[in-house]
């Protein structure tokens, strides 16, 4: 289908489970259409080329850059972003939970992409080892944690959500001692 | 519950940050939102290094709809003023070009639209009339007689030259039994953040006042100079800053000139704007740390230990020197012997401008450049001794009993036993093992190294040590300038929970959870019942010239100044509960959520009804020296004295120390090196949060290896920008990162109120020349300069043990450029069966010339020898329409022309020559022969250097096959292009 440049063109999507819309131009980026058109500023915008990984989000449960994807494009898909990975407000999901407990993020800006990306592979790879999360935290610019705390806390997350290791769910609740 | 109160301070707690940021809650400048009618900024660069501005067409983006305004250099001029430095210099550091352009980016022009897509639209349509001048980007180059001059107020590219002498060198070195030189090139890189600066301005004409929201980081010294740049006294100045930032590695002070120019915008188009850096601008003109040559020279006797050092620094601060520069140079001024007690220093500083990004803070800072010529010439002195270069490092090592330790360049080394540190690293870090595999791996064949380095990381700058460019008499004249003013702001609330604010402007370090650690401890509360504020506004939070995220100072001095405000206020409080509870105020203890007497813990008052007492029952307080409801605290350190007469100068607070070991195995064939183990020991003082120190040295490590191995800012000869893009600017990922040991002594400070150092820099000064010298250890190298990529160490390795090509292959190679020099060489042949007179008056008709051209739109023909054209080229994903101007000179009519072209568009520019010979070829065709030289600048040559030069072979083999289709022939390049160019489907 060709659009009209000059027009403005309704998308309709599903975001985080809820339906959405927007209005935008043919070229405009997913990423200001979801930050600037629908206030979801949870996904980052690092270098606007695909390299950097920071405004990764799941398309039909795949990760994309949304940097590098037109928002006409997500007509009738199915997106996750940052903001849809909270159980509920206020409480953190396993691998969010295990970023904090891991100070896995120092300035946060590049995380809500890694966290797309490891939770995009993980629901498909489950049984994940170190060698080929590195590999996945690899498609990912961090400037401040060196990574190493943030493969730690990959680990740990895939072996909770395998059910292997209770002890640190647990801790999630006491947050602040 | 008990009256003990176990403290928070030492543990590491879950941040406090972490929540908001794992949940898409953060608060970073783009995601605030803006004033209704805010017009977004985008601006259009200069694609040349050095050129004139003949004149600025902005029609056609003027009456773009949506376009509200474009503005030039010369429309700000009236109401801005440059960005004055530390050096009085005849150079003009505006924002924006005016007239001329001196760096690849500067800013030329802005477009304000009511998007950011309608402004990038806009600057797509000016068109900028260049006239280029000769540029220099090499510091050596800018101070030739012959350079060409940046600035010509200055009349010449230097811009300081100071001589230091500390101790008796001369004799040192008459007296030394041995003298030795290293000569480094520190090449260019940057912290690179992974958020981008931003700013949004207001300007309100009713009281001449501007608003500006910026991601800057400090040090609020640059409020001053922001202000001047207005011309507005500084409360008319409101710089506030996000709540969140996506880190700035020192390289968010750099928006500083960027406030100025968005302020100024908003004022000319009576609209707040807003800007949002993009990445491509960020690397080309953001910021970047200086490069600099330095010959370091050491006086040594036969055992290694070193009586004196000569330092010849040329520092290269690119087009403009603007503040704080050239604070890069000076920042490490009092280090200069670094962990050795060396006596007896000469030096030599030299500023020189090139026609490059004007420089400013990075990770490090000044650190790097330093320690990579003292800890190479360190491990050169080992190895012409023949002694190891760990026994050299420890015979020169400051003593464990010396401390606090003046160095001879006057800093006050304020604690530590770096022998002490230097085992427990051997020791705990498996040195001896490291030597085993090494011997083995030797054994073997294989190119195995071991460096070191110690370095002393200082930290906590003191404001005055950048006068030290100054020589005495121009401090005298100008006052004295010292200190590190530190602040805190503790508030009671009418329920008693604490607010505490300070202007430390965090990065992503966790300072809010670090102070609520702090002020808990002190008031014996939990943590949960702190709540900690660092966005920063300047019209209403306590801040002062040292306030900001840099030089390390958190931990040692805003922590600190955090704890002594709350001290205060628990003392009136205990003053408080005294009254109330009939007790001796030193008799109170302050925990477990409660004021209690010592000796009676029944005797108690919930802390937060204490708290509240101020608020609700004034009647009740006893007479105290201010009401206990909000305490702000200032701590600057004594010890940070004003350089003196001698140019001494103490110009950090606290110094910590590192000893790093590493063992590397370089690949012979790739040059890939493979980290076996890294060691890094710190002494940081006291540790407030080991994992949020543990992330700094990783962190800071990361950056370092990317620094030594992947990454530098690089410039053509004619200073094209060449690492635009972020594929061209390597970062390291995930999977470049070796396993890392961190190991940690503590000397705790005995000058800060916590007894803590920074932590935060030391990698990025100890660990390039660290795997440096590793290298070096490993290839057997007397010189190796960064960054060592594997193409460079797959040379040196080749080098090494390879035998010189047979005579006569070596003449057949291709002639190789300099590094840096992109300049796209070519040659070729093509046969056409037209005879060389026809060939000849096609090459001079637009008509063919429109036909044969790639992209050509139309050819005009302005004189017999003088054509233009619109052209269309790609390289690789960029597409871009061009004008082009071509030349044809020392005309041979038939045989030999000279045709000398240029291309500008928005997308960049390029120019070169190429000589083309006809040749018949005896059966009644036409042998056409060519050789190019082209150089490419601009935003193309900025984000498709890696697909320049074969985009330019496909370009010209494109023109000469067409060519040669039009004369009835086939072309043909040289034997492997045509092969290249068949498997890629073209034909040449």
């Amino acid at each position: 289908m060709q659009l009209d440049a000059q027009q403005r063109h309704r998308v309709r999507f599903t975001l985080n489970g809820a339906p959405a819309e927007c209005e935008v131009e043919p070229r405009t980026l997913l990423t200001d259409a979801l930050r600037h058109g629908l206030g979801l500023t949870g996904t980052h915008v690092g270098c606007e080329h695909g390299v950097c990984g920071a405004c990764t989000v799941a398309i039909d449960g795949v990760p994309a850059r949304a940097c590098l994807t037109l928002a006409v494009g997500v007509e009738g898909c199915d997106l996750r972003t940052v903001e849809g990975l909270e159980p509920e407000p206020g409480r953190l999901g396993v691998l969010q939970a295990a970023f904090r407990r891991h100070h896995a993020l120092q300035c946060g800006f590049c995380t809500a992409g890694i966290l797309m990306s490891l939770d995009a592979y993980l629901r498909l790879r489950p049984g994940a080892g170190r060698a080929e999360l590195t590999e996945v935290i690899g498609g990912h610019l961090c400037r401040c944690t060196g990574y190493a705390p943030i493969v730690a806390a990959a680990l740990e997350a895939a072996a909770i959500l395998r059910g292997e290791s209770t002890q640190a769910a647990n801790q999630e609740e006491t947050a602040h001692a | 519950m008990g009256i003990e109160h176990i403290p928070f301070v030492g543990r590491s707690v879950e941040r406090v940050e972490d929540a908001g940021l794992l949940s898409g809650r953060g608060r970073y400048i783009d995601d605030l939102g803006t004033r209704p009618g805010t017009l977004h900024a985008a601006i259009l660069r200069s694609p040349h290094a050095h050129a004139d501005i003949l004149g600025i067409d902005a029609a056609a983006a003027q009456a773009l709809p949506g376009v509200a305004a474009v503005l030039t250099g010369r429309d700000l001029l009236d109401i801005t003023a440059g960005l004055v430095p530390a050096v009085r210099a005849a150079v003009d550091a505006r924002a924006i070009a005016v007239d001329r352009v001196r760096y690849v980016g500067e800013p030329v022009a802005i477009v304000l639209g009511t998007d950011r897509y309608i402004a990038e639209d806009g600057c797509d349509l000016i068109e900028v009339d260049y006239r280029q001048r000769p540029a220099v980007v090499d510091p050596l180059a800018a101070l030739a007689a012959d350079a060409p001059v940046l600035h010509d107020g200055v009349g010449a590219n230097q811009v300081s030259d100071r001589a230091f002498r500390y101790g008796d060198p001369e004799t040192a070195f008459a007296n030394a039994r041995h003298t030795l030189s290293v000569t480094v090139r520190y090449p260019r890189n940057t912290g690179s953040p992974m958020e981008t600066y931003g700013v949004v301005a207001s300007y309100d004409p009713t009281d001449d006042s501007y608003d500006v929201l910026a991601n800057f980081q400090g040090p609020f010294s640059i409020h001053a100079v922001v202000a001047r740049a207005l011309k507005v006294p500084g409360n008319r100045l409101r710089l506030r800053t996000p709540p969140d930032s996506g880190g700035s590695f020192g390289v968010k002070q750099g928006v500083a000139p960027y406030a100025v120019l968005i302020a100024a915008a908003s004022r000319k188009s009576g609209r707040p704007v807003k800007w949002i850096e993009d990445r491509l601008e960020h690397l080309a003109a953001s910021v970047s740390a200086t490069n600099r040559v330095t010959t370091l020279t050491a006086a040594f006797d036969e055992h290694g230990r070193v009586a004196a050092l000569d330092w010849d620094q040329i520092e290269d601060c690119g087009a403009y020197l603007r503040a704080p520069e050239p604070a890069t140079l000076y920042r490490m001024h009092g280090n200069m012997t670094g962990a050795y007690a060396i006596r007896h220093v000469r030096m030599r500083n030299r500023v020189v401008l090139t026609n490059k990004t004007p420089t400013g803070l990075v990770r490090g800072f000044g650190g790097p450049q330093v320690y990579y010529p003292l800890e190479r010439l360190m491990q050169r002195i080992a190895v012409t001794l023949g002694l190891d270069p760990l026994e050299v490092i420890r015979r020169n090592l400051i003593p464990a009993d010396a401390f606090p330790y003046r160095t001879a360049t006057g800093a006050l080394y304020d604690s530590g036993n770096y022998q002490h540190a230097l085992d427990v690293a051997a020791r705990d870090g498996g040195l001896a093992e490291l030597v085993r595999r090494r011997d083995a791996a030797r054994a073997e064949g294989r190119l195995y190294g071991i460096g070191y380095t110690a370095a002393v990381e200082p930290s906590v700058s003191n404001m005055g040590y950048i006068t030290t460019v100054l020589t005495a008499a121009e401090r005298a004249k100008a006052g004295p300038k010292n200190g590190a003013q530190a602040t805190a702001t503790i508030t009671l609330d009418p329920v008693g929970s604490v607010t505490v604010q300070v202007a430390s402007v965090p990065q992503g370090q966790g300072h809010r959870t670090v102070l609520a650690q702090v002020v808990a401890d002190v008031f014996g509360i939990a943590l949960d019942q702190v709540r900690v504020t660092a966005d920063l506004d300047t019209a209403k939070d306590a801040w002062s010239i040292a306030s900001g995220n840099y030089s390390s100072r958190f931990a040692a001095a805003v922590a600190g100044v955090a704890h002594q405000a709350a001290t205060r206020l628990r003392d009136k409080l205990a003053a408080v509960a005294a009254a109330q509870l009939n007790v001796r105020a030193e008799d109170l203890v302050f925990a477990g959520g409660r004021v209690s007497a010592r000796a009676n813990p029944d005797a108690f008052l919930p802390f937060a009804r204490v708290a509240a007492t101020a608020h609700w029952s004034p009647g009740l307080l006893p007479d105290l020296d201010g009401t206990p409801i909000r305490e702000t605290a200032f701590w600057t350190p004594p010890q940070l004295t004003a350089p003196d007469e001698a140019d001494a100068v103490n110009s950090s607070l606290c110094h910590g120390f590192i000893f790093d070991i590493c063992g590397l195995e370089v690949d012979p064939v790739t040059g890939k090196i493979g980290i076996d183990r890294y060691v890094t020991m710190h002494d940081c003082g006291r540790i407030l949060h080991p994992r949020m120190v543990e992330g700094q040295v990783r962190g800071g490590f990361a950056q370092a290896l990317g620094a030594a191995i992947y990454e530098e800012l690089a410039y053509g000869d004619d200073g094209a920008f060449l690492s635009g893009t972020l594929a061209d600017y390597l970062l390291p990922t995930a999977t470049e990162m070796p396993d890392l040991t961190v190991l940690h002594v503590e000397s705790p400070s005995p000058f800060t109120p916590l007894g803590a150092k920074g932590v935060g820099e030391g990698n990025c000064m100890s660990t390039p020349v660290c795997l440096a010298n590793a290298v070096a250890d490993a290839l057997g190298l007397d010189a190796i300069d960064l960054p060592l990529t594997p193409a460079k160490l797959a040379g040196l390795a080749a080098g090494r043990d390879e035998p010189a090509p047979p005579a006569g292959l070596a003449a057949q190679a291709q002639p190789v450029g300099k590094p840096g020099d992109r300049t796209l060489r070519g040659e070729g042949t093509a046969a056409v069966t037209a005879p060389p007179e026809a060939v000849w008056s096609m090459l001079l008709d637009p008509d063919v010339l429109a036909s044969v051209i790639p992209g050509a739109h139309g050819v005009r023909r302005l004189s017999e020898t003088h054509f233009t054209a619109d052209v269309t080229l790609g390289v690789g994903p960029v597409k871009g329409r061009y004008k082009a101007d071509i030349r044809l000179s020392d005309l041979d009519a038939p045989r030999a022309a000279t045709l000398a072209g240029s291309v500008t568009g928005a997308l960049g520019n390029g120019g070169g020559t190429g000589r083309l010979t006809l040749e018949p070829d005896g059966s009644g065709g036409t042998r056409i022969g060519y050789r190019y030289e082209a150089a490419v600048g601009g935003k193309v040559a900025a984000v498709g250097g890696r697909l320049l030069d074969g985009a330019a072979r496909v370009i010209i083999g494109g023109f000469f096959s067409a060519l040669a289709r039009r004369a009835g022939g086939s072309g043909s390049g040289p034997g492997w292009l045509r092969r290249l160019l068949a498997r890629l489907g073209i034909s040449a």
